[in-house]
């Protein structure tokens, strides 16, 4: 090897991971960040003078704890704003249903199904924890070798593992829609609609679609503080977290370059060999690894004459259409939610009252149309934060769905439509909260897409679902962090795991290449 | 673009079918894509032999043809071709398989460098969904253009002088694989050296609104040099002679395969020429390379079997009395004076002197019997002349 150089394209959270490993295994890596500042998607943003947010994802929920310990990002300033953060789910007249792990009150509820909530989670977690046993590793090819089979074999036996009963539900459950799952188990209309948000959120799907079990799965396999299934807030906003990162990987002897936008990865006699920058600076390295979507890798950055016809097939298909916005608000005070104190606008307020107006929201979507009442995840960041907002003055973060990738009228004047939309939502639960509004911002998935150079604008990098899931993610062939091409690796959210600000693919990838030692 | 309306007619007469119909004295033809083509005129005898010593006229307008073109046309073939496709000059024709990612033939075909970056790409198959999935990341046009071109083969020994009759100059000057233009009637008239029977002959591409005038005018140039409209029954043997492979016949198109192990490479269907592992990539590379080291699971050869029974999809033997094969094209030759075969082997048998028995069954007057006659492995064509090759092409 005439240069030892490892280039990681994008500074976002995985790809801070797997350089930090890197470098701490020895390795010479450069990180190269389009941005001006480090963090991909999951930075804190100022979308308005002295206002701050998070750019994408607004709570932490699945950053990979080993992760945590190993970088020791407390020492470089990982601090949380906050931690357990409940859930309440708003009824329009101002019954709300409130959640905490299995504890649940309020609203249409029964004791019935207050007391089925706690089995039922229990049992979602062990689920959860079976796909966890094969998140922290690459995944299995199902053609060679033992240690391929092994790894398969502990799925299979962590499977078999919990028991007969567990396994059939499993198997039985893990393909298909949330919504029949929770008709079977729940009566309270309220409490159903707010499980059904979380597994449909920032996918292009709804209750009834198949797969949204798997990415209700998905995101239980998180944990805060050793805490599954809870979620926290990041001190300072998601930026906390990805600069604490990037000063772990800095420590650990990675150079982060910001404003280097790679413009191609080079191909050289069909092995890579560098980056390019916009601008035309060439860096020679021995490898390449993309934290980039896998689409945007190929077909932008490498370019799909470099892959075999039937590889580029696969790349061109691969899912990746967000389907989520994301709304910031500034505010003049705090706002008031019809029937909810004060106290609770800490929480994790949904907007997402039952799985039919849920579904509902999903139907515009399929068409490229964007939901006449879209459903939203709301935080307000500056209850646990006071640092991101001017003094008194605070902001608003909310995940809204469904604005499709691809919106009939395009996004330009679409734009304002959905955050007219958003905020007639708004007003029906928070009345008067539009006359505290001091700017506001909307970003569409096409606005994603532009400014976190994600394809498709999708959070996820490729839609979480069982055709784009582990020996299938991104797709079969470069499942296991190393691409078609000699000396290009993945490391990306559209990686085995997948998505979520988790950090294992990052990990995984960086092990996958220090288990390869010079071969590239 | 095909604008044929299948909904209203199933089958079309080609460009040619005017003449071709007054011709097809037994009214036999089959179904080639869009198009009816004559099995056989009056006979497949005096068909081949015209084809050997005189000339026949095969119509070959419904072969699949794809015009490419654009500033990656020629990277883009070179992309999906397994071999060197940059080598090909304008005005030459290159012989090209190309694979699927596991280095399965798809089809096989020939490749036309026309003007300089004008393609034209023809196969047995319709491979429209192949070419845009492999024009994925380039910058290519690709256009199916197989009812906008009318096409003869023109094959035999007297060929050339019946073209040079017909008025085309120097076209004894045209090498094998060459292409030469010419003004037929203000339109442009294509030539190139090429054929699907091992032997001299031509390939002549036209408008369809000329078709009619050409046909007629090459019978009328061709009628003192034994000039005959032949079917595919003819070509056929021609083209086992010639040792050429046909898809659907001697592999299975990958792209159409179901079962695991019923594709071949190029390496099992002894087209290891055609791989150019010096190209960084083609589609297919990987899983060749791969196969080039593992070794390939069966081997395509050409057989010399004994007695004169046919041995049409015979099983091959070895000595051990253990099947080792199946024979995929087979015909008595006339020309060679042999009982000839192509036979997919598995490996490591078809090597030159390995002692193989092809287990034949033929009728006799509604009795079948059976033989099993020693098949020798030859190397090299079974038909292979001399006036193939030699420019200036001559007379006879």
């Amino acid at each position: 090897m005439t240069n030892q150089k490892i280039i990681i394209v994008g500074g976002g959270h995985n790809g801070l991971v797997c350089a930090a490993y890197l470098a701490r295994a020895g390795r010479k890596v450069t990180v190269l960040e389009a941005a001006s500042q480090v963090g991909g998607a999951a930075i804190t943003r100022e979308f308005a003078p002295g206002f701050k947010v998070s750019g994408c994802a607004h709570l932490l929920f699945m950053l990979d704890s080993g992760i945590s310990s190993d970088l020791a990002l407390e020492k470089q300033g990982f601090r949380l704003a906050s931690r357990d953060i409940e859930t309440v789910s708003l009824s329009v007249k101002g019954d709300h249903l409130f959640l905490s792990g299995s504890e649940v009150r309020g609203a249409d509820l029964g004791a019935e199904d207050a007391a089925k909530l706690k089995q039922f989670n229990d049992r979602m977690l062990k689920f959860a924890g079976v796909l966890r046993k094969v998140y922290s590793g690459r995944p299995p090819r199902l053609t060679s070798g033992w240690s391929e089979l092994k790894t398969l074999a502990k799925l299979g036996l962590a499977i078999r593992g919990m028991g007969r009963d567990d396994m059939r539900e499993f198997l039985r459950i893990a393909g298909i829609n949330i919504y029949d799952i929770l008709q079977e188990q729940f009566d309270s209309e309220m409490l159903k609609g707010a499980m059904a948000w979380d597994a449909v959120l920032g996918g292009h799907l709804g209750p009834r679609s198949n797969n949204s079990v798997l990415h209700y799965l998905h995101r239980l396999t998180g944990e805060v503080n050793g805490k599954r299934g809870a979620f926290a807030s990041v001190k300072g906003g998601m930026g906390g977290l990805t600069q604490a990162l990037a000063k772990a990987a800095m420590a650990a002897g990675v150079e982060v370059r910001t404003s280097a936008v790679v413009s191609k990865i080079v191909v050289d006699n069909g092995v890579v060999t560098g980056a390019e920058l916009e601008g035309g600076e060439k860096i020679p390295a021995s490898r390449v690894v993309s934290s980039a979507d896998p689409r945007t890798t190929f077909m932008d950055l490498v370019g799909l004459r470099h892959l075999e016809a039937g590889t580029a097939l696969q790349v061109r298909n691969i899912r990746a259409k967000g389907s989520v916005a994301k709304l910031h608000l500034a505010l003049d005070s705090l706002p008031s939610f019809k029937g909810l104190d004060a106290k609770a606008l800490g929480r994790r307020i949904l907007i997402s009252p039952n799985m039919v107006e849920l579904e509902q929201a999903f139907d515009f979507s399929k068409y490229g149309e964007m939901s006449e009442s879209p459903m939203m995840e709301i935080t307000i960041p500056t209850v646990h934060d006071a640092d991101l907002a001017p003094d008194g003055k605070h902001v608003l973060s909310a995940l809204v769905q469904y604005a499709p990738y691809r919106l009939k009228q395009g996004w330009d004047s679409g734009r304002a439509e959905l955050l007219r939309r958003t905020m007639t939502v708004l007003e029906r639960y928070a009345p008067g909260i539009g006359a505290s509004v001091l700017h506001s911002e909307i970003l569409s998935p096409a606005d994603i897409e532009r400014e976190f150079r994600i394809a498709g604008g999708h959070w996820h990098h490729a839609e979480f679902a069982l055709d784009q899931f582990m020996m299938t993610r991104p797709f079969y062939g470069s499942s296991q962090y190393a691409s078609p091409l000699p000396g290009l690796y993945l490391c990306g959210a559209g990686c085995h795991p997948g998505g979520g600000v988790m950090g294992c693919a990052g990990r995984n990838a960086a092990n996958e290449i220090l288990a390869r030692g010079d071969a590239v | 673009m095909n604008t044929k309306e299948h909904f209203r007619t199933f089958v079309y007469p080609t460009a040619f079918g005017s003449r071709t119909s007054k011709l097809n004295q037994l009214n036999e033809s089959h179904r080639w894509k869009d198009y009816h083509v004559a099995d056989a005129y009056e006979d497949e005898a005096p068909e081949y032999f015209a084809m050997r010593n005189s000339t026949g006229v095969f119509d070959l307008c419904p072969m699949t043809k794809h015009r490419i073109t654009g500033p990656d046309a020629m990277d883009f073939l070179n992309r999906m071709l397994t071999r060197d496709i940059s080598q090909l000059k304008p005005s030459r024709v290159a012989y090209c398989v190309w694979c699927d990612d596991d280095g399965q033939v798809i089809d096989d075909g020939t490749v036309f460098h026309m003007r300089p970056g004008e393609y034209l790409l023809c196969s047995q198959e319709r491979q429209l969904d192949w070419l845009n999935i492999s024009a994925l990341g380039f910058d290519v046009s690709i256009k199916e253009v197989t009812h906008d071109i009318a096409a003869l083969a023109l094959q035999g020994p007297t060929s050339c002088a019946i073209l040079r009759e017909m008025g085309l100059a120097n076209i004894e000057e045209i090498k094998p694989f060459g292409i030469a233009w010419y003004d037929f009637e203000g339109s442009e008239l294509m030539v190139s050296r090429t054929g699907f029977t091992g032997d001299l002959g031509y390939e002549v591409w036209i408008e369809p609104g000329k078709a009619e005038a050409l046909w007629d005018a090459l019978f009328a140039a061709g009628k003192q040099r034994g000039i005959r409209a032949v079917g595919t029954h003819a070509l056929e043997m021609t083209r086992i002679e010639a040792g050429f492979i046909q898809a659907g016949v001697d592999f299975l198109p990958a792209d159409g395969a179901v079962r695991p192990g019923r594709t071949r490479s190029p390496f099992e269907l002894g087209l290891s020429w055609l791989v150019d592992f010096k190209k960084p990539n083609f589609t297919g590379r990987k899983a060749l390379l791969a196969e080039k080291e593992r070794g390939s699971r069966f081997n395509l050869v050409k057989l010399d079997i004994a007695g004169n029974k046919p041995a049409t999809n015979a099983y091959i033997y070895n000595r051990k009395n253990e099947v080792v094969g199946t024979v995929t094209s087979a015909m008595w030759s006339p020309t060679a004076k042999a009982n000839i075969a192509l036979a997919s082997l598995h490996a490591p048998w078809g090597k030159p002197g390995d002692e193989l028995y092809a287990d034949i069954y033929y009728q006799r007057e509604l009795k079948w019997s059976r033989v099993k006659a020693r098949a020798e492995v030859v190397e090299g064509a079974f038909y292979d002349p001399e006036r193939r090759r030699v420019t200036p092409a001559r007379d006879t």
